[in-house]
């Protein structure tokens, strides 16, 4: 990712992740599953580990929180041995995230989040707030979903109460394990948005093991690829390894036409964004309608008192109401600005409006994208590539 | 007959609770025992085959012959019976048990272990409550069946309703044989209708709702 988004957003609270010769070889196995991986993991960065199944990655990461004990080698979080404290208190200070969202199907919602809050003794007012305060990150009303069970929840509802349980304790260092496995592409994709979205706010450090290499290009400012026994075929930012592949294995495990992957590189921020006349949840439909005739629209798009976008009705739907209405928000498709171009067209082909609204933090509006801009970005880009060639 | 219960009314619902209380006890230490023994079972599966043989053939000796085994070790008298009566309780609990702790998801296991949760505290918070469905149905189907092994061990002078039935047993011919037997035979019929009804409002108080059927 660049360097202008981080500077553009909050404070670092990741630390620092260095891993030192980490070794795990299991008893009646000739080759060790992690042969010596060393590695650092600047603090505030997320840091992809990718690879083909049984390559090592999730090993690796279930040795930073003590999961699997490395036989030998040391993981240094903030400087600091993470042998030093006990392996229970050494995990709460890290989050952990797991396909699926991997929820107590028999505690509500609240107390998921509450799990690691409450271990680490806090009192019942905080606990309250910071469930509320969470969920609202993830972009889930508190009020409506405080109390439901995981099984009222969508796959993809789940997913993010556990993005919310990995957080809950503020943890430096997070660790995710094929986090958005479990849902389908268009769920995904949100997901993905909203990490990257909750990331630029949160500056943690985050470790994401997936075997999807387009999911490892999109969330990750690094990304590590690992080769069989957890050996490291490359280890850079998502542009250079697209860019300069640094063996074979790399240059397949990337792709054949690694230039259409330069869509899943660009993000929907680096374009200009058009601005269609927008009402707020309430107003009188008369004026709103008006403005809109005016700019010749012939859609809206309606904010709530948070600016988030919740409807985009047709001017006929806007008229046949007294006042602009709202709808439930999750039922409106947004894209995060940090989605991807291959995401932004993606929607767009699902969507009714061949055209789709950005968000930014904590899903405030930004404005939209439509068709053309898109296309008009990638007959620039193959032209600016011929240039080259 | 009516008149026999008229008679006799007050010291019937006496030895109703003493059969009722006898039943709950032991339940309650079976229950405790059986999850303690199931624990361990899910700890070294080896021990589960072990575990099943021992409760199938443990509900093949006729309790009768049990009451008859503890004489000479616990002597007559409600010892034995609760002894007898717990021993019957624990054998379905710990096959429900056993079988609930194993099929908790162990990645849900795993993910409680990630989150920084003790041993004791996945047990407790995770694992237990988690399999507590079958566990509770289980403790269900011990109350039903210890209504009856507590009406058995009367015979060595336990508490409860049991005694009629002997007594019935004892007198056969004799005028009121029939109805001591009945007394007996109904009063536990009704005991045991009661507790399925409590047992069936224990479960909705102590089955999380997002997991109940």
């Amino acid at each position: 990712m660049t360097q202008t988004d981080q500077a553009a957003s909050g404070d670092i609270s990741g630390a620092e992740l260095r891993l030192e010769n980490v070794v795990k070889k299991y008893p009646g196995q000739k080759t060790p599953a992690v042969e010596s991986l060393s590695l650092t993991i600047p603090a505030g960065e997320i840091v992809a580990f990718v690879g083909p199944s049984g390559c090592g990655k999730t090993t690796s990461l279930k040795m930073i929180n003590r999961l699997i004990e490395p036989t030998s080698g040391t993981i240094l979080i903030d400087g600091e041995d993470i042998r030093k404290d006990s392996a229970t208190s050494l995990r709460r200070k890290i989050g952990y995230v797991i396909q699926g969202g991997s929820l107590f199907p028999h505690m509500s919602v609240a107390s998921n989040i509450a799990v690691v809050p409450k271990m680490l003794g806090w009192d019942g007012k905080r606990i309250t707030k910071r469930v509320d305060e969470l969920l609202d990150l993830v972009g889930l009303d508190p009020d409506r979903y405080r109390d439901r069970y995981p099984r009222e929840l969508s796959g993809g509802q789940q997913q993010r109460v556990g993005v919310a349980r990995g957080l809950a304790a503020d943890p430096p260092v997070i660790l995710m394990d094929e986090p958005f496995g479990a849902v389908d592409p268009i769920t995904r994709q949100r997901l993905q948005d909203e990490l990257i979205s909750i990331q630029r706010e949160l500056r943690k450090t985050i470790v994401c093991v997936t075997h999807d290499i387009d999911e490892a290009i999109k969330l990750g400012d690094r990304i590590l690829i690992l080769q069989e026994g957890a050996n490291i075929a490359q280890y850079d930012t998502p542009d250079a390894i697209l860019a300069a592949p640094a063996n074979d294995f790399v240059h397949d495990f990337v792709g054949a036409g690694s230039s259409l992957k330069q869509l899943s590189l660009a993000r929907v921020r680096s374009l200009e964004l058009i601005h269609p006349t927008t009402a707020k949840i309430g107003e009188d439909t008369g004026p709103a309608v008006r403005r809109a005739e005016q700019a010749g629209d012939d859609t809206i798009v309606v904010l709530d008192d948070r600016d988030r976008p919740v409807a985009w009705p047709w001017l006929r739907q806007v008229r046949s109401h007294g006042k602009v209405q709202g709808e439930p928000r999750e039922n409106l498709v947004t894209l995060d600005q940090a989605a991807t171009l291959n995401d932004a067209l993606d929607t767009m082909l699902t969507a009714a409006h061949s055209k789709v609204i950005v968000t930014g933090d904590r899903d405030k509006y930004l404005g939209v994208l439509d068709f053309e801009t898109v296309t008009e970005h990638m007959r620039k880009t193959e032209r600016e590539a011929q240039d080259h060639a | 007959m009516w008149e026999f219960i008229s008679e006799r009314g007050d010291i019937i619902a006496y030895n109703a609770l003493q059969h009722a209380n006898l039943v709950l006890q032991a339940v309650l230490v079976a229950t405790v025992l059986a999850v303690g023994i199931a624990v361990v079972v899910d700890k070294f599966r080896f021990l589960d085959p072990i575990a099943n043989t021992v409760s199938a053939i443990g509900l093949t000796i006729p309790s009768f012959a049990l009451v008859g085994l503890l004489l000479p070790l616990t002597m007559i008298g409600a010892l034995t019976a609760f002894i007898c009566v717990a021993f019957y309780a624990t054998l379905p609990i710990l096959r429900n048990a056993v079988v609930g702790l194993a099929q908790v998801d162990k990645t849900l296991i795993e993910s409680a272990r990630g989150l920084g949760m003790s041993e004791a505290g996945v047990l407790l918070r995770i694992r237990i409550p988690l399999a507590w469905p079958v566990i509770h149905a289980g403790v269900r189907t011990s109350v039903q069946m210890s209504m009856g092994i507590a009406a058995i061990a009367a015979y060595v002078l336990g508490p409860g309703l049991g005694g009629y039935i002997f007594t019935g047993l004892s007198q056969a011919g004799g005028v009121n044989a029939v109805n001591y037997a009945v007394v007996g035979t109904v009063g536990i019929v009704l005991v045991a209708l009661v507790a399925d009804l409590l047992m069936l409002l224990l479960g909705r108080v102590t089955i999380s709702k997002g997991i109940r059927a």
